[in-house]
């Protein structure tokens, strides 16, 4: 595949001398989801709005579909869509006047036909007379990715899709973000909830300080650096553990119901086969067995305690 | 100056001037109210009183006047909200990321503004019809002269959207200074009514040089000569799109 964006050596300082980018280097493939995952005031907004034209960089470069986002901006542009975090809509006009001006903006003619499609697509049809301010957050939201798509972008970015949305607009938006993927459009998005990653990314990017500390395929990532879960059902409940598997560092749940063993994938020895064979020979009995992949979350919050750590 | 982006200009030109359809009304019911008023209180109840100025009736005399305050505040307040709104409400987040250069985003802004406040000039001008005779000697450069004037205050008020960061801020220069410099300058008076010193220092007052300008296109003669209201704007037009272009390069409170 292709690299649609490709950030070299990007560098952001305010005028405050704080430092939001610190070097990023980092390459997007037309047509896959990617996942910014960092902490507030990682950097993440800053990056976006610097490939957008809303913020200028330090240092560094960035080209959008082989065009320089400062020489070239007009090529650059026209490629992107960005949906912002904040809500920022004209409250007082109506959905489809505000998405034909956005048409209009990134340099295409009127077409009807294809702003209805999108109002459609996004259940915006039976508003689209209506003024923004009578619409409902989640809405609004989609308002944004209609503007966004209205000249059809082949990368969009998503800022936060979901912060401050309820559960079930959550899920509503992972739906129509797997859907766009399947119109060709590369998509690239911000979060903090390691969830939203997991569900839709195909690679995820953490940021922390304005630094890139890892860039990997998602399952990958989850395969590499995760940690799985043995969870031993026992045939019989146990009151507290015996001393014979201190080395193990194992946990019971379920009122004694089961014990837990949490293992590294990568590790020489997983310590699984020595566990089980030590359960057998203390006469343990159990009745099942499973495993279970560690979360992008344990990840992440593994990644930004090393950082801490240095 | 790069000009290509035909669609974005356009765009933003109907939006506004859309923006403008929605009030409709006031903005038109406002000028007629507001020419009708000066004109029962300088026309009709002080006016009588009044000899002629300059050679020509009381009543006609302010029409040039009463047309250029109007259009300067016009100019200046549609202008300034109309880039100063998206700056508020953060919509700007679209016009920043848009393939638009600084000269299409001006054109279409200043151009939305310009075209409002040419209306309400010109229906000043009109209702102004139904109580005195008027008639302009140079329509020509009448009309011209409204239009350069209605660009270099909207460019004017352009650069005060831009700078503004609140509403207060807004308003502060139409009203503490471009409103009281109009009422000094002559749009009620002949300049040659006032004794020095007054009257040098009015010289100073750059609002003396429009009105005078746009009172030469309706009667043939000003307080100062014409070339002197043209160079005047021509000086205020290149300011204006000077600091334009520097804003939009330093991306001066536009870009982080």
């Amino acid at each position: 595949m292709a690299s649609i964006i490709e950030i070299k050596g990007l560098t952001k300082r305010y005028a405050s001398g704080f430092e939001a980018l610190k070097g990023v280097d980092l390459n997007i493939e037309e047509g896959e989801i990617f996942a910014l995952l960092g902490p507030n005031g990682a950097g993440k907004t800053t990056m976006i709005s610097i490939i957008c034209g809303i913020a200028r960089a330090s240092g560094g470069s960035v080209t959008v579909a082989g065009h320089d986002i400062v020489r070239d901006y007009r090529g650059a542009r026209t490629a992107i869509g960005l949906v912002p975090q904040e809500l920022h809509t004209d409250q007082f006009e109506q959905v489809i006047d505000t998405v034909r001006l956005s048409r209009g903006l990134f340099g295409l003619p009127r077409n009807d036909a294809y702003v209805e499609k999108i109002l459609r697509d996004l259940s915006l049809w039976d508003k689209r007379n209506n003024r923004i301010i009578e619409l409902s957050g989640g809405m609004k939201r989609r308002v944004m990715i209609a503007k966004a798509l209205s000249h059809e972008p082949r990368v969009l970015f998503l800022d936060e899709p979901t912060a401050g949305v309820d559960v079930e607009l959550r899920r509503d938006m992972w739906k129509l973000i797997g859907e766009l993927r399947q119109t060709g459009v590369t998509i690239i998005l911000t979060t903090h909830y390691i969830e939203e990653a997991e569900e839709m990314a195909d690679r995820v990017g953490v940021i922390n300080k304005g630094a890139l500390m890892l860039v990997e395929e998602k399952t990958a990532l989850m395969k590499k650096l995760g940690k799985k879960t043995l969870t031993v059902v026992l045939a019989d409940p146990m009151k507290a553990v015996p001393a014979e598997l201190a080395e193990w560092h194992v946990t019971l749940h379920a009122d004694g119901h089961e014990m837990e063993y949490i293992f590294d994938t990568q590790a020489e020895r997983t310590g699984v086969s020595s566990l089980l064979r030590k359960l057998g020979d203390l006469g343990i009995g159990y009745k099942d067995l499973n495993t279970k992949q560690s979360s992008l979350e344990d990840i992440f919050v593994s990644l930004v305690h090393q950082e801490k750590a240095v | 100056m790069s000009l290509q982006n035909f669609h974005a200009i356009a765009s933003i030109y109907k939006f506004e001037l859309h923006r403008f359809r929605r009030t409709w009304l006031t903005g038109l019911l406002v000028p007629v109210i507001t020419t009708t008023l000066y004109f029962v209180v300088f026309g009709g109840a002080i006016g009588s009183r009044m000899t002629e100025v300059d050679g020509i009736a009381y009543g006609a005399f302010i029409v040039p006047g009463l047309i250029m305050m109007s259009m300067l505040t016009e100019s200046i307040f549609n202008a300034s909200f109309g880039i100063y709104m998206p700056k508020y409400s953060g919509t700007i987040y679209e016009l920043l990321s848009a393939p638009i250069s600084a000269t299409e985003t001006v054109i279409a802004y200043v151009g939305a503004a310009a075209t409002k406040s040419l209306m309400v000039g010109t229906i000043i001008f009109l209702t102004a019809h139904l109580f005195v005779d008027i008639h302009v000697a140079h329509p020509f450069a009448m009309a011209g002269f409204m239009i350069l004037i209605a660009i270099s205050f909207c460019l004017f008020g352009f650069i005060l959207g831009i700078w503004a960061q609140g509403f207060e801020q807004l308003q502060v220069i139409p009203l503490l200074v471009v409103t009281p410099l109009t009422f000094l300058g002559g749009a009620f008076y002949s300049v040659h009514m006032l004794a020095d010193p007054w009257r040098t220092m009015t010289l100073f007052n750059p609002i003396v040089y429009l009105i005078s300008g746009f009172r030469w296109t309706f009667f043939g003669r000003g307080d100062v000569g014409i070339e002197y209201s043209l160079a005047f704007v021509a000086a205020m037009l290149i300011l204006c799109i000077a600091i334009i272009g520097w804003m939009f390069r330093t991306g001066y409170r536009l870009k982080k």
